[in-house]
């Protein structure tokens, strides 16, 4: 008898999952859809969707000065914050509608990917992978760097080749363990790796000499240097042995917030082209200026096809006028860490950031 | 209609229809959960594919029980991270087992300081989350030990540090084959010994010392092939160059930690389950074991131990399983197991969560699963034998 209970029990499991998998292939789409609502995994809607929800979800670092950090009110600052508010700004008209969510260099694909955010500002490199495999829109390039290395001056090592068996602490989940590998069997090197989850704690083991190096994009090197009592102690080693573009991303599937993620970036840096600043931009908006490229980027003069972004006219003067273009930004955040603007000027001040034209 | 409330009356065919129905929900949510995960990728424009697997990793491991280099697979990484995941498990098991059968038995002590400190450990010990235990551990180790240049050393040999503990690696040279075979032959000889002298001892019941008799078998048989042999061994020792020490053996901070941190927390279980399972037995048996004239360290070995094992191994398997499963807390430290390799940095390289933390589940079950059949294996074998 028992035995018959059995077989009946693993048939009727089996016409169980039978019957689930008839009816969920054939509706599969409607019912995740239904199930998902609150956290759409792609798809266009994602503008509407903020609307609806009257704030942005933005996904940031766990802690990295001068990107995102708290003050000491508990607010969270940052380069890469101010981007997320840039945002907030140009789609909700307030800069201060944001939800800031938290991800390690580990989790931030997954968090964005099931849709916990609608914008990842996390100093996170552009790859081919990352943006072909994982299925996700990088919309441009915010902060030019390269990973670097940091050593106490006392261990009297003035260049990165002369590395040859020292401990390392790296910062996983990053492109950084790659860079790592290739450049110490690229110059005949040996190293012993410390992988750590977090910056805080990295720092922690490279000060208590756990590590001889600490290595990870030099822009988190500075930031790194300016949280430590003794400053003086440390430096930064001359080589950059990756190029680390690093930008904003958002999920593939909704061109329609790409293009607007990607023109918020590029408003910044135009504006700062064309000497539009917070304490100037309401001023320019109110007159007719000679060079229509800034009429045409505050709303004075039609931008054609604005209105398919779903924008408002003065979507760049509410980013400008309550963030600020791309070199106040730059100089709020991360003058303070010592870090230069190098690379990061625009092209015509001999850098690398070079703006399409708003027409 | 009578037949069909006639069905549902008889017990027996009520609790089929019962089992049936609850089969067919479990059945209906499974196939619902992985139609979702498929739409849900689908509509992210993800595929569920292995091939990661097999292109190079690209990143390197610090610590490593086959060979492996930068060049070589994710899978080849991930199995680095399972042996360490294993190593540690199995350095966290014996510790906790020896720490906790002796504080279990000193909890029972008539000592009062003695059984009032083994209660303050455990309470203390399981008290406190084991994150906290390893990030401590960890702490204590790279903060108190001294820098590599100020290294503690024990005559040029051995040292300690806070890149970890440095001794010296034994090499074998050729000849040592001879000192293994006295070795299994030794192992063998006691075997057969313990055997006869049990028989000898139920047909006569004279007793040898079959312990100590064994134990110097074991002992002097090799070391005298090793003699003989003419010392086939070398020492590669550890020398300080360049920023660390290189050769000799190395235990990095961060598996001594692990190993610390967890075979002390786990400990404290053990002990509880011990003192539990001594508890359990009548206190009868033990005052009958006395009237017959055995000694103090008979009784509890030939009496109470064997009965008190049935009780305890049970909740000792499931410490056992929660050790090995905490083990994966390394990644906190940077110690780099399983979850370090293939759940953290090949996923993050990858991009491929959902493929490598099926397999990391896989791997955990099937661990945790190869614990458990050993362990109920065993206890088959100690378990009340009906007569």
């Amino acid at each position: 008898m028992s035995n018959n209970i059995v077989i009946a029990a693993v048939v009727a499991g089996a016409v169980g999952l039978g019957a689930g998998y008839a009816l969920f292939s054939g509706q599969a789409p409607k019912t995740v859809e239904k199930e998902t609502v609150t956290s759409a995994p792609a798809g266009a809607g994602t503008l509407d969707e903020v609307r609806a929800r009257g704030k942005l979800n933005c996904i940031i670092n766990t802690g990295l000065a001068g990107f995102a950090a708290p003050d000491d009110k508990g607010n969270w600052t940052g380069f890469d914050v101010d981007f997320c508010k840039a945002v907030a700004a140009a789609v909700l008209g307030d800069a201060t509608k944001v939800n800031y969510t938290t991800a390690t260099g580990k989790t931030r694909f997954t968090k964005l990917a099931a849709g916990e955010g609608e914008v990842l500002s996390r100093n996170t490199t552009w790859t081919f992978s990352r943006d072909v495999d994982l299925a996700q829109t990088f919309i441009g390039v915010n902060y030019y760097d390269g990973q670097g290395f940091m050593v106490p001056k006392s261990l009297g090592v003035k260049s990165a080749k002369g590395l040859d068996g020292a401990s390392v602490c790296i910062q996983t989940g990053t492109t950084t363990e790659l860079n790592l590998a290739e450049f110490f069997a690229g110059n005949n090197m040996k190293y012993n790796p410390v992988p750590i989850e977090t910056n805080a704690e990295a720092q922690e083991l490279y000060k208590s000499g756990r590590c001889d190096v600490y290595t990870t994009d030099a822009s988190g090197l500075y930031a790194t240097l300016m949280s430590f009592d003794n400053k003086d102690d440390h430096m930064v080693l001359p080589e950059v042995v990756s190029k680390e573009p690093l930008g904003p991303v958002v999920r593939h599937g909704d061109d329609q917030w790409a293009d607007i993620v990607s023109w918020v970036l590029r408003a910044m840096m135009a504006a700062e082209e064309k000497g539009i600043t917070s304490a100037n931009v309401k001023e320019l908006a109110a007159k007719d200026n000679k060079d229509k490229e800034i009429n045409r980027l505050l709303g004075k003069d039609p931008l054609q096809g604005i209105s398919k972004l779903g924008l408002s006219p003065d979507w760049a003067v509410n980013v400008i006028s309550q963030v600020g273009n791309y070199a106040e930004s730059f100089e709020r955040n991360l003058y303070p860490l010592t870090i230069q603007r190098g690379l990061n000027a625009l092209s015509k001040d001999g850098g690398l950031h070079y703006i399409p034209p708003i027409k | 209609m009578t037949f069909l409330s006639n069905i549902w009356r008889n017990e027996k065919s009520r609790e089929i229809i019962i089992q049936i129905f609850v089969l067919f929900c479990i059945g209906w949510l499974l196939s619902w959960l992985v139609m979702n995960v498929n739409a849900n990728f689908k509509a992210l424009g993800k595929d569920i594919s292995f091939e990661f697997l097999f292109i190079p990793a690209g990143y390197d491991i610090n610590q490593y029980l086959i060979d492996y280099n930068n060049r070589d697979s994710h899978l080849r990484a991930g199995i680095v991270g399972l042996l360490n995941t294993g190593l540690v498990a199995i350095f966290g098991i014996i510790l906790a087992t020896v720490m906790g059968v002796a504080l279990g038995i000193i909890r029972l002590s008539k000592n009062w300081l003695a059984s009032k400190l083994a209660y303050w450990y455990v309470e203390f010990t399981r008290n406190v989350p084991i994150l906290l235990h390893i990030l401590l551990w960890h702490g204590i180790i790279i903060n108190t030990f001294p820098q590599t240049r100020q290294a503690i050393n024990f005559g040029d040999l051995t040292f300690l540090s806070n890149r970890g503990f440095y001794l010296p690696k034994p090499i074998t040279e050729s000849g040592i084959e001879f000192v293994y075979l006295c070795f299994v032959i030794s192992l063998i000889f006691s075997v057969l010994f313990t055997k006869y002298a049990k028989k000898k001892q139920d047909l006569t019941g004279i007793q040898y010392p079959v312990f100590w008799i064994n134990t110097a078998v074991i002992i002097i048989l090799p070391s005298l092939a090793f003699l003989l042999s003419g010392l086939p061994i070398s020492f590669e020792i550890p020398v300080l160059k360049g920023f660390n020490f290189r050769g000799g053996l190395h235990m990095s901070p961060e598996l001594a930690a692990l190993t610390f941190a967890l075979g002390i927390y786990t400990a404290a279980f053990i002990a509880e389950i011990v003192r539990a399972g001594i508890l359990a037995i009548d206190k009868g048996q033990k005052e009958a074991a006395e009237s017959i004239g055995l000694k103090p360290s008979k009784v509890m070995n030939l009496v109470i131990l064997p009965q008190a094992r049935r009780v305890i191994i049970p909740p000792l398997t499931s410490q056992y399983l929660n050790l090995t499963k905490n083990s994966s807390l390394a990644i906190a430290i940077g110690y780099m197991d399983l979850v370090a390799t293939l759940g953290g940095i090949s996923l993050n390289q990858t991009g491929r969560e959902m493929e490598t933390m099926v397999i990391v589940m896989l791997i955990y079950l099937s661990v945790s699963l190869s614990i458990s059949a050993f362990m109920n294996w065993y206890n088959s074998k100690v378990k009340l034998v009906g007569r």
